[in-house]
């Protein structure tokens, strides 16, 4: 059984991008955009510093792709603007078409063009009238950049569709980065492969993105992906960002209960907040930054409630689900002692059910009791009615 | 992605829309302006029998349409349609199922034997069947000659369709108690039902539109009619209305077509890989089955081959008149090249239009093109000596004029392919090009364009071998002096010099071959959509 630890968690480490907006690569203001009546964006800003990896994510239908795209060129917004490098690109009379952005841009499905080899492919975008050494220098070129990706460079000969789709990504991307962009633009590009290959694939991009210094915005609607990959997580939901901070801050705190929901499991409950004291079914709860008094909802991560023998509150198992690294656990509340005796709290708890995950499966049994303590911090939310 | 065409109305929200550096994504509105020209140009014909039946005024129209004359046309062209088009069916149907879902020894060449009468035009399976049986006429003969020529219209959707059915559906019928037979009807059949309407029209507007293939064995039908009033009075009344009671023909018969499709859904529901089908064992069947297919494609393909090859036997060497033969051949290569390509060229922006821009403006277009394809090659002709005549004579009987009723013509075939082509060329390449710092036009090339490539070389080739077989267009629209391979024939054995037409008969029948082979192909592909 683990010792529960009773340390605090650590302090969000702020970054660059939401501490300063002057220094911003790329700045997006009150950006709209319908199609025919349906209005996909409904204002959207959002600042990204230079060398940051930025990650919009949000449910399918969001309007995260579209923001991509006007970012990139291919289409027009309605009415705000876009600019790059502090020179306006889209908005206010000003456009700047797709070719002359300097962006790189990796589609879903890495977009190889079929009727090109790989090395075909990844010099594209090079002009070997501009290179010096002309074609051997593209060759050359194209060879760096495919070690760059971990690739062969006997692959430059190979056709797109003799390649696995992690291959092909990385080519796309290998072919992204020939114009040395100062922008990625990366849509969804992990999502079309299976979940190892995901992994391995989001990494080595990372890296190799991190190592050339490129500013990356990262579209997806894996949250896990996008919290593991940038340094700046901004979630988008019915055409608005609805928080914007760096993955720990929105995954810890985040700004409502929608968001709380859509970046991970979550255990919410009534409780009642005084001061900074939130009283709910497991028993008082610290909470940060109270938005309210009285009546509010209450978010805590799975993660943060520990079965521990000596823990304050009890539970008793409802029915588990066994997923070999670990389970999870369904409990459903006992009333905790001190809100039983003072029954003058007005607080409507008690008796929920709640989901919780724990790495033992033989602890955790239909029917038993077992002892939990809360650690870290809760978020509060305004009851919403 | 989602597209809109409402470009004007989007762009007159936006502030990025002002001034001259912004444009709007490359080619759209000129793309567009384009598709409405040619959809304007391709209802010429619709236009003019439109407009001649107004100009002719009712009393004259009733006069002319409510003759005995046109009474007797009336009752051929229903009665050649009302026998021959289920006879297709039940032929095509009969030699797809065999083909596809039984256990029939050599399959996969009847496969294609099946197919092969399409290489033949029906004119010269008219020939062939006069030099065999020379007391042929009427209206029996017509049955024989179309249902022959025709069959494989059905046969080739319906073994497309077939080939790619789920046998899980068949399974489950039979898990739900229902025997072979019953199946069939029950569950496979229906199934069809799109194929079978779509070859039913097709084959129903080549009895419509054919003209050599009759006027051989002196069997009257509405274009037989057309084309002989058309030779005594030039551009009479008489015949302009008989083209009416044509495209009325056609038009009722797309309405049909539309209306007997259904909305039923017909696509495979759910995901997972297709089983292969379960053949059917022919058991005491086979024999009966290999005779039915012997005699079948005996008639449909080994007589006019026979005759062809019977007639170029006893003509020797003297028919190989190298003065005749070779401007023909020219002609023939020259009009099919510059046809080829113009049909591609105009089909494109439609195609265009349809991939990438689908909505109601794209869907009109189409709409316009479906009733276009639905006019004989007569109507079109006359359309066009009307409309140069009148409106440009100084173009009548120019070579461009005959280029564009070919264009008008064969613009499906080309659409078909270029659709397919443009469908495996997504715009996501072509942002993906602009990202990497080409212009819009350089994208397009190198990449939209390159991709299609080969579809439109697909298309182009059909529409070439189309326009080497066409007869009544060319017989009306040619300039004078110039003979192609079809009207050449043609004058030969209107003079009954049938060892004269062989070569010619020959040569057509060549250059069919592969156009049919490649239809064959692409329906195998074009079903599974």
């Amino acid at each position: 059984m683990t010792a529960p630890s009773t340390r605090r968690l650590p302090e969000p480490r702020v970054a660059p991008s939401v501490a300063a907006t002057t220094n911003s690569h790329l700045q997006i203001t009150d950006v709209t955009k319908n199609f025919g009546s349906q209005a996909v964006l409904k204002g959207v800003n959002l600042s990204v510093a230079k060398g940051g990896t930025t990650a919009i994510v949000g449910p399918s239908g969001s309007g995260k792709t579209t923001l991509l795209r006007l970012i990139a060129g291919f289409e027009h917004p309605d009415t705000g603007s876009i600019s790059l490098n502090g020179t306006l690109v889209a908005g206010e009379g000003a456009w700047l078409p797709a070719h002359k952005r300097q962006i790189g841009y990796v589609a879903q499905d890495g977009a190889l063009f079929p009727h090109l080899t790989v090395g075909q492919n990844v010099a594209f975008g090079l002009n070997p009238a501009k290179l010096e050494g002309g074609r051997r220098a593209v060759a050359a070129r194209v060879a760096e950049l495919l070690e760059m990706v971990s690739l062969d460079a006997s692959m430059a000969k190979r056709r797109p569709h003799q390649l696995s789709g992690g291959q092909q990504q990385r080519v796309a991307l290998a072919r992204a980065l020939a114009r040395e962009p100062e922008l990625m633009l990366l849509d969804e590009p992990f999502s079309a492969l299976d979940a190892g290959l995901r992994v391995a694939t989001r990494r080595a991009v990372a890296k190799v993105l991190a190592e050339a210094g490129v500013t990356t915005i990262l579209v997806t609607h894996d949250q896990a992906e996008a919290l593991s990959f940038a340094d700046q997580v901004a979630v988008m939901r019915g055409g608005k960002l609805a928080q914007i901070g760096n993955p720990f801050v929105v995954y810890t705190r985040p700004a409502d209960r929608a968001t709380a929901e859509f970046l991970g499991d979550a255990v919410i409950l009534d409780a009642w907040l005084e001061g900074s004291l939130a009283t709910c079914s497991l028993g008082g709860i610290p909470v940060r930054r109270p938005p309210a008094q009285g009546r509010v909802q209450l978010m805590l991560r799975p993660e943060q409630i520990r079965i521990a023998e000596d823990g304050p509150i009890r539970g008793v198992v409802v029915d588990t689900d066994y997923f070999g690294p670990e389970t999870t656990v369904r409990l459903k509340l006992n009333v905790p002692q001190e809100v039983a005796e003072h029954a003058d709290h007005r607080y409507p708890g008690g008796g929920e059910v709640i989901t919780i995950r724990h790495w033992n499966a033989s602890i955790a049994r239909p029917g038993m009791e077992l002892c939990l303590r809360v650690v870290g911090e809760a978020v509060a939310f305004p009851v919403e009615d | 992605m989602t597209t809109d065409l409402s470009a004007p109305a989007r762009r007159s929200t936006t502030t990025a829309g002002r001034g001259n550096s912004p444009r709007p994504p490359f080619g759209v509105s000129a793309v567009s302006v384009l598709a409405v020209l040619i959809a304007l140009f391709s209802l010429v014909p619709l236009g003019y029998v439109a407009y001649m039946t107004v100009a002719t005024g009712w009393d004259t129209a009733v006069a002319l349409i409510m003759r005995p004359r046109v009474g007797e046309l009336l009752v051929n062209t229903l009665l050649l349609m009302a026998a021959t088009i289920p006879l297709c069916l039940l032929l095509g149907v009969a030699g797809a199922w065999l083909v596809e879902r039984t256990n029939l020894r050599g399959r996969r060449v009847w496969a294609v034997l099946l197919a092969a009468p399409l290489a033949v035009p029906a004119f010269v399976n008219s020939y062939a069947w006069v030099s065999a049986v020379p007391s042929l006429g009427g209206l029996g003969s017509g049955i024989l000659i179309s249902t022959l020529s025709y069959f494989p219209l059905v046969y080739i959707p319906a073994a497309a369709t077939l080939s790619r059915l789920d046998p899980a559906i068949e399974q489950s019928a039979a898990a739900l108690g229902l025997g072979a037979w019953r199946a069939f009807f029950r569950v496979v059949l229906p199934q069809l039902r799109i194929a079978l309407t779509g070859g039913a029209l097709l084959v129903g507007l080549h009895l419509l539109a054919e003209y050599g293939a009759f006027a051989m064995i002196r069997f009257d039908t509405f274009t037989t009619a057309i084309m002989t009033q058309y030779r005594s009075t030039f551009n009479g009344a008489a015949g302009n209305m008989l083209a009416s009671v044509l495209v009325f023909f056609c038009l009722l018969l797309l309405v049909a077509e539309v209306r007997s499709r259904g909305t039923a859904r017909y696509a495979r529901i759910g995901s997972g890989v297709q089983a292969k089908a379960l053949r059917l064992p022919l058991h005491a069947y086979q024999v009966p089955a290999q005779v039915f297919l012997l005699a079948l494609t005996a008639l449909a393909f080994g007589l006019p081959l026979y005759y062809v090859l019977k007639w170029i036997v006893a003509g020797g060497a003297d028919i190989w008149t190298a003065s005749e033969f070779l401007p023909a051949l020219l002609a023939t290569f020259w009009y099919g090249l510059v046809g080829a390509a113009a049909t591609v060229v105009v089909a494109f922006p439609m195609a265009y239009l349809a991939v990438r821009k689908p909505g109601w403006f794209s869907k009109s277009l189409e709409l316009s093109n479906y009733v276009t394809s639905s006019m004989p090659g007569i109507v079109v002709a006359l359309a066009f000596v009307t409309v140069s005549i009148r409106v440009m004579p100084g173009i009548y009987q120019t070579a461009g004029v005959l280029v564009a009723a070919y264009v008008l013509l064969f613009l499906p075939r080309a659409l078909v392919n270029l659709r397919a082509g443009l469908a495996q060329a997504p715009k996501e390449l072509d942002e993906a090009a602009q990202a990497l710092g080409k212009p819009p036009l350089t994208a397009f090339i190198r990449v939209t364009l390159r991709l299609t490539a080969p579809a439109a070389a697909g298309g182009a080739a059909l529409v070439f071998l189309a326009i080497a077989n066409e007869l009544t267009a060319t017989l009306l629209l040619s300039p004078n002096g110039t003979k192609t391979l079809a009207t050449e024939f043609w004058s030969k054995s209107s003079e009954i010099d049938y060892a004269g037409a062989a070569p010619y008969a020959l040569l057509m029948i060549l250059l069919s071959a592969p156009m049919t082979y490649l239809l064959f192909q692409q329906s195998k592909k074009v079903a599974g959509q």
